[in-house]
């Protein structure tokens, strides 16, 4: 098992752009080979040493190795020049060569059979050495790689069982695809503000279920930070003059929404998230990524609060939740913000509410299945059941049917 | 004349046809105006003035001539005729997926009426007698949509679709201003397969925008708008059929839900193309909806435009109206500009008169049954092609249920197994001479393609299009670098779009691509 | 019978269509619809024509209840004019394969592409400037556009008006421009320019109008820049294009957007259908965000020497989502942008130069001759572009006189004040024969 130490990527600080046409493009490849082999076993996960080992004793096969190849050939078919750097024998090598690459290696041994420890320390000395990261692995792999600190845009290939992160391309044909494309770019205009979103990288948040609590049916997802995708960029064709331009719903305009929404002398509690993390960036103030954050009349109440101290904090004044969606099951409350207990959420609800806050793509994701609230106390979550106020964009709001969990699956 | 067999290299009869159609795009290779440029020569003669000349002060004459170019009337024709055969119009291909936009067939009769000086060199501003004709079409027309949508009232004043649904917002703003209700209704309500200018159009003129998401069936989620609406919604605007096809079997109920709520109800109807004849706007109690005449009613998209729309409205929006309407007293027509409580002008005059000429002129060409007949034939046709498209591995449709006019498609099978894109394969398409288009916000469908087949084509036509995307997909299959190099058979090969974003390389204008990259 | 439009209603087609997708009938296939919603009788509806040939005598017999301007001398004007429009302009608009395409892909539909992009660039010489949209509706809506990216531009929601502008536009204005920006007039001095005007650092823009609705052409362009500038303001000016062969455009005096009604380039008057309008900036990342509409951009292809085109910086929305939403893109009027680059390509700089001497020159000669006639020439010492305002004891009456003589005398602003407007289709006879009239009707 990883550590739970939780990181942000330094590379969210200091985005590298991909380098202009001409350059040669070097791409990091890292595999773990073993991502996935506790899938078809079913025994939802890989994580650990010992799960492996009874996946491969009850004949699974290792197909992570495979799936890299996939996604090296696609991205050798579009960019023949680009570079491979990658790690001796299973963690890349064999991958490379079978989709008839020659590759680069690191000066690194991995232990036999790997670890997570592999994966980052792999991650740690490819800093400055790429321009673009590709991994093959699930959630867990994810995690390594965050550990690591990568100094360079990330793209997983979807090779493990967990794959609900948003660094994951759909496919191992598209990851090559996406990082083929993403080599051609040259660097993106930056915009004027320096936000830097714009173009090139998009930040794309790492969570992961507790597969101990999994394997026992709790589906317990958790934001471990961020690490920068390359964007999909809008392409030539679909630009139809027919409709209004663009699509609503970055970060930045669902967070300018949330800060016009902000009423004098009232309190808001920030959940951890990517989107929140806006909210502050756009008010000025030092939020964090991965605490729950109090805020007031645009300055910072108190930073990464335990529950103690919110209870406190929300005592006897409107305060208002404003929360994003975690993973892709629709968890809003209960996970990687049991900091809004259901103390705190019981006071929130008498004197503010509750706000979601997340792109329409996202709640599309959901396919018409509810937002949920697992707080642990039934009558805390009955309390937000029914359709929760969601801001999707500029001006743009949704109302969006949220759930307890215990009601949704009970066990 | 004496035959010489032996030096025969092909023999009759002729061999049948390939299954696909050997198609080439022209391709002139034409230089970009400027470059055809010699200085002293001109395309046409202006009149001299034969009268004193005006001696203009320095400070409003301009101190260069215009760098434009200087070519001979021959010249200039040339050019833009060779530019004209390296574009595909609904005459020459088989326009069916433009799905949301009804590339439907456009009379060459109506062409005629329109180029007629009698509408060609007719002035807005004319004196009321002699403008009778144009008039009574303005008013027959208006009748006529009145009918087809079941609303009192209809202004043929927007310029577009859009602008029409713009003009329904300004009307919805102005009726609830006009009960003192103006700033406590401050919010439009919309769902996420209604066309986005419903939710640009409600932007601008200052709303918030609540969008009601689909439920596990696809449909806009009832009970969000129940929640939704209250004392400040001003209106629900509302495709249906939406983008997808599909239709909302419970749009009375939505339509009652913000009644009760004192809003108002906006059925965006650019979809309008299967309901001829079948079903009305009043009918299901909306308050206001829109046509699009180039979609629905067959004027030409003229490469994006000009275009008409129609904004139809019930009795009690009928003073917000834009102005000035038309008016008939049973002998004569004449323009009524005195209406206090008019939301004023959406554009200069009284509308874009040829395409409204043409769309009455569509709809004296089929009459009553003729309309239906159209509206039932476009959804057969997009039934019979979504049977087609289905039946291409790696194609489908999200949600299992029926479609009526259009239908978005994905490739995101085909996506998966070989990474190419929807719009790559669309390219390729192109090779065989068809055209298809993506997808709009919302992206939700993944690797999308919209299809509409409208009245106008022909059974052989659909096998057509659906036998060339089956084999255009199997070439990605096959040889998907062959798919992504594409296109191969057109007037230009594949562009690298780079530079169109970076501020330093873009070049909008030749003056501008000079300065960066020819100096 | 089948319908000519129709080719899939003939019955044999039908079943076999029907059989495919495994339908009994069409109302299979509207069973998502409930039955109360179903029309349950034929529309009412005019019988429709049988054949061609019979649409094409109800139609003529429509027509021709209407007088055109090629049959009575019109001195109409008011924000659409009668200029002559070369054969060429109709031929080229005219092409099926222009006409009747929806706005494709850089592909297939590159000759539109091109022509457009060469529109834009043939705009960008007459206006200096770099940037040029895709036509948007009319010179209105490039009005309230423009007005609209000065706001988001400067983050201020004030703009100074002049009072020199039609009353519909005025219209059109106040309702788009509602809710988001106020608008202060500016009043109008006595020779018809815009008067004197003061604005501070609350306000977003001035807006201008050359030549104004009174055919003013306006000379302080360059001190209301100046102006502007000073207040952290911009300077957005209407004008028509097509008198920038004889007048300076407004980048030479400092404006910071330039737009209009593009109806004179080529357009017939189509009772008011033949309008697009421009808007046009200078190349700045900033700026060029504010725009709403399409801008299309030269882009290599993999085959050198070859033109590609695109949209330049297509994901502008971003910037705008953390300010203010931006306007729609739909459907507008890129036919008329086609045309209007033939038009200015037929021209070339000469042409443009010769048409606005001769506008020039014509419209002072018509106001000279209405002044004699008797008529009262306002604003008479300001330079004139194609229209000017005159005052009569009654506007109704003098125009009841000339209609009577088969003229179409000028547009009514009030009952003592009608606009008359003359182009290069008014010939020293034509305007003689205005001012004859005038003075019998007024005598």
């Amino acid at each position: 098992m990883t550590s739970e130490r939780s990181v942000t990527s330094a590379a969210s600080a200091a985005p590298r752009q991909a380098p202009a046409r001409g350059e040669a493009f070097t791409v990091g490849l890292v595999v773990n080979p073993v991502a996935g082999v506790g899938g078809p076993a079913g025994l939802k996960g890989s994580d650990g040493a010992e799960i492996q080992r009874r996946a491969l004793a009850r004949g699974a096969s290792l197909r992570a190795g495979e799936r890299a190849a996939q996604a090296v050939r696609a991205l050798l078919a579009r960019r023949p020049g680009a570079r491979i750097l990658t790690v001796p024998g299973p963690m890349g090598e064999d991958s490379a060569r079978a989709a008839g690459a020659v590759p680069e290696l690191l000066r690194i041994v991995p232990g036999a059979p790997s670890s997570g420890k592999d994966t980052t320390a792999a991650v740690e000395a490819m800093r400055d050495a790429v321009d673009l990261l590709l991994f093959a692995g699930g959630d867990g792999t994810a995690r390594d790689v965050l550990d690591g600190a990568p100094s360079c845009p990330v793209l997983g290939v979807p090779a493990g069982v967990k794959v609900y992160s948003g660094c994951f391309a759909v496919s191992p044909a598209t990851a090559g695809a996406v990082a083929a494309e993403f080599a051609r770019d040259a660097p993106a205009p930056g915009g004027t503000d320096g936000s830097g979103t714009y173009g090139g990288t998009v930040e794309a948040e790492v969570v992961d279920l507790d597969e101990e609590a999994y394997r026992r049916g709790a589906v317990s997802p958790r934001l471990y930070g961020t690490l920068r995708v390359p964007a999909v960029r809008a392409r030539l064709s679909g630009r139809k003059v027919g409709s209004s331009s663009g699509a609503p719903g970055s970060a930045e305009g669902v967070a300018a929404e949330v800060v016009a929404r902000m009423r004098p002398g009232v309190r808001y509690v920030l959940g951890p998230g990517a989107t929140t993390m806006a909210v502050g960036r756009l008010l000025g103030l030092a939020t964090t990524l991965l605490g729950v954050d109090v805020v007031q009349d645009g300055e910072l109440v108190a930073a990464d609060v335990a529950e103690r101290e919110l209870l406190d904090l929300v005592d006897g004044r409107e305060t208002h939740a404003v929360v994003s969606v975690i993973g892709g099951q629709g968890f809003v409350l209960g996970r990687g913000n049991q900091q809004i207990s259901p103390a705190v959420l019981k006071k929130i609800m008498a004197s503010g509410g509750l706000v979601v806050l997340a792109t329409q793509q996202k709640l599309a994701g959901l396919n018409g299945r509810p937002l949920l609230a697992d707080t642990g106390d039934p009558e805390a979550d009955a309390l937000v059941e029914g359709y929760v106020p969601v801001i999707t964009g500029h001006r743009e709001s949704a109302l969006y049917r949220i759930r307890s969990a215990i009601e949704e699956f009970p066990s | 004349m004496s035959g010489h067999a032996g030096d025969s290299f092909a023999e009759l009869p002729v061999a049948p046809k390939p299954p696909l159609r050997r198609f080439h795009q022209a391709r002139w290779d034409e230089p970009i105006i400027f470059e055809q440029s010699r200085p002293g020569r001109r395309g046409v003669a202006v009149p001299a003035a034969g009268v004193p000349a005006v001696e203009l002060p320095a400070s409003v004459r301009r101190a260069e001539p215009p760098k434009l170019p200087e070519m001979s009337q021959l010249h200039v024709l040339r050019h833009y005729v060779r530019l004209s055969q390296e574009n595909l119009g609904v005459d020459q291909a088989i326009a069916v997926g433009q799905g949301t936009c009804t590339m439907k067939y456009s009379p060459k009769v109506n062409d005629r009426f329109v180029t007629d000086p009698r509408i060609a060199e007719l002035h807005p501003l004319q004196p009321e007698d002699s403008v009778q004709g144009v008039l009574e079409i303005y008013w027959r027309l208006e009748r006529m949509l009145a009918e087809i949508s079941g609303m009192h009232r209809v202004s043929l004043q927007p310029a577009s679709g859009s602008a029409a649904i713009y003009a329904n917002v300004a009307m919805i703003r102005a009726y609830h201003a006009s009960r003192g209700d103006g700033e406590r209704r401050d919010q439009i309500i919309t769902t996420m397969f209604s066309h986005p200018s419903n939710a640009a159009c409600a932007k601008v003129a200052g709303y918030e925008v609540i969008t009601l998401m689909p439920d596990e069936n696809g449909y806009p989620d009832i009970e969000a708008l129940r929640a939704a609406a209250g004392p400040r919604t001003a209106a629900l605007m509302i495709t249906n059929p939406e983008d997808t096809g599909i239709f909302n079997p419970r749009i009375e109920e939505f339509v009652g839900i913000v009644h009760e709520a004192g809003g108002l109800a906006c059925y965006d109807q650019a979809n309008a193309n299967g309901l001829l004849g079948i079903t009305r706007a009043a009918d299901a109690g909306f308050d206001l909806c829109h046509f699009n005449l180039h979609k629905t009613f067959s004027t030409p998209h003229a490469c994006g435009g000009p275009a008409a729309g129609a904004s139809c409205v019930s009795e009690a929006l009928e003073p917000f109206l834009p102005g000035p309407t038309v008016e008939f007293d049973g002998e004569r027509y004449r323009l009524d500009a005195d209406r206090p409580r008019s939301v004023g002008k959406m554009r200069p005059f009284l509308g874009v008169t040829p395409n409204v000429v043409r769309a009455y002129a569509w709809i004296m060409a089929l009459g009553a049954e003729g309309l239906r007949e159209v509206a039932e034939t476009a959804v057969l046709n997009n039934n019979y092609l979504m049977h087609k498209i289905l039946q291409i591995p790696g194609a489908s449709a999200h949600w299992d249920r029926g479609r009526l006019e259009q239908v978005r498609y994905s490739w995101q099978g085909l996506f998966e197994e070989t990474g190419v894109h929807s719009e790559e394969i669309g390219v390729r398409a192109a090779d065989f001479g068809v055209h298809y288009w993506t997808s709009h916000h919302p992206f939700l469908v993944p690797e999308p393609f919209t299809l509409e087949p409208t009245e106008s084509y022909s059974k052989e036509d659909l096998d057509e299009y659906a036998a060339i995307l089956a084999h255009v997909a199997d070439e990605a299959r096959r040889d998907p670098e062959l798919v992504r190099g594409a296109p191969y058979n057109q007037t230009i090969h594949k562009i690298d779009p780079t530079s169109l974003d970076d501020p330093k390389q873009w070049s909008p204008t030749w003056r501008a691509y000079t300065r960066k990259h020819l100096a | 019978m089948t319908h000519p439009y129709i080719p899939n209603a003939e019955p044999g087609v039908r079943a076999e269509m029907l059989a495919a997708v495994g339908a009994a009938s069409v109302e299979d296939l509207y069973a998502d619809i409930p039955s109360n919603l179903r029309l349950d009788r034929p529309l009412d509806l005019p019988e429709p024509m049988a054949s061609e040939h019979e649409l094409v005598v109800h139609m003529r017999g429509l027509l021709a209840r209407n007088t055109d301007t090629t049959e009575a001398l019109s001195f109409l004007g008011h924000g659409c004019y009668p200029h002559h429009v070369p054969a060429v302009c109709d031929e080229v608009n005219g092409r099926s394969e222009f006409l009747t395409a929806y706005a494709g892909e850089p592909y297939e539909d590159h000759g539109r592409f091109q022509a457009i992009f060469e529109y834009v660039s043939m705009m960008a010489e007459l206006l200096e400037m770099d940037v040029v949209n895709v036509p948007t509706y009319d010179g209105y809506q490039a009005a309230g556009t423009a007005i609209r990216m000065a706001a988001r531009y400067t983050g201020r929601s004030k703009v100074l008006v002049s009072g020199a502008v039609a009353a519909d536009k005025m219209s059109k204005l106040r309702d788009f421009l509602d809710h988001d920006i106020e608008l202060v007039i500016a009043p109008v001095g006595p020779g018809g320019e815009i008067g004197e005007v003061e604005i501070d650092e609350t306000f977003a823009a001035i807006y201008l109008e050359t030549p104004n609705v009174y055919g003013v052409v306006e000379t302080r362009g360059r001190e209301l820049a100046d102006l502007a500038h000073a207040a952290g303001a911009l300077l957005v000016v209407s004008a028509d294009p097509i008198s920038l062969g004889v007048l300076a455009p407004p980048a030479s005096y400092g404006a910071d957007i330039a737009c209009g009604d593009i109806q004179s380039l080529g357009m017939h008057q189509n009772y008011g259908g033949g309008h697009a309008g421009y808007i046009a900036t200078r190349d700045e990342e900033r700026l060029v965000a504010e725009f709403p509409s399409r801008l299309f951009g030269v882009a290599p292809t993999s085959v050198p020497g070859e033109y590609g085109f695109g949209d330049v910086f297509y994901d502008r929305t971003s910037f705008a989502l953390r300010e203010e939403g931006k306007e729609w893109v739909g459907t507008a009027a890129a036919l008329w942008g086609i045309t209007a680059g033939v038009y200015l390509a037929l021209m070339g700089p000469e042409g443009m130069r010769e048409i606005g001497e001769t506008i020039l020159a014509r419209t002072r000669y018509a106001m000279d001759r209405l002044g004699e006639a008797g008529a009262t020439v306002l604003h008479g010492d300001s330079v004139h572009f194609r229209e000017f305002a005159i005052e009569v004891p009654s506007s109704d009456a003098l125009l009841a006189a000339l209609r009577g003589r088969g003229i179409f005398g000028g547009v009514r602003l009030d009952d003592r004040t009608l606009l008359v407007c003359v182009t290069e289709r008014h010939s020293r006879h034509d305007i003689d024969r205005l001012a004859a009239a005038v003075q019998e009707g007024l005598a």
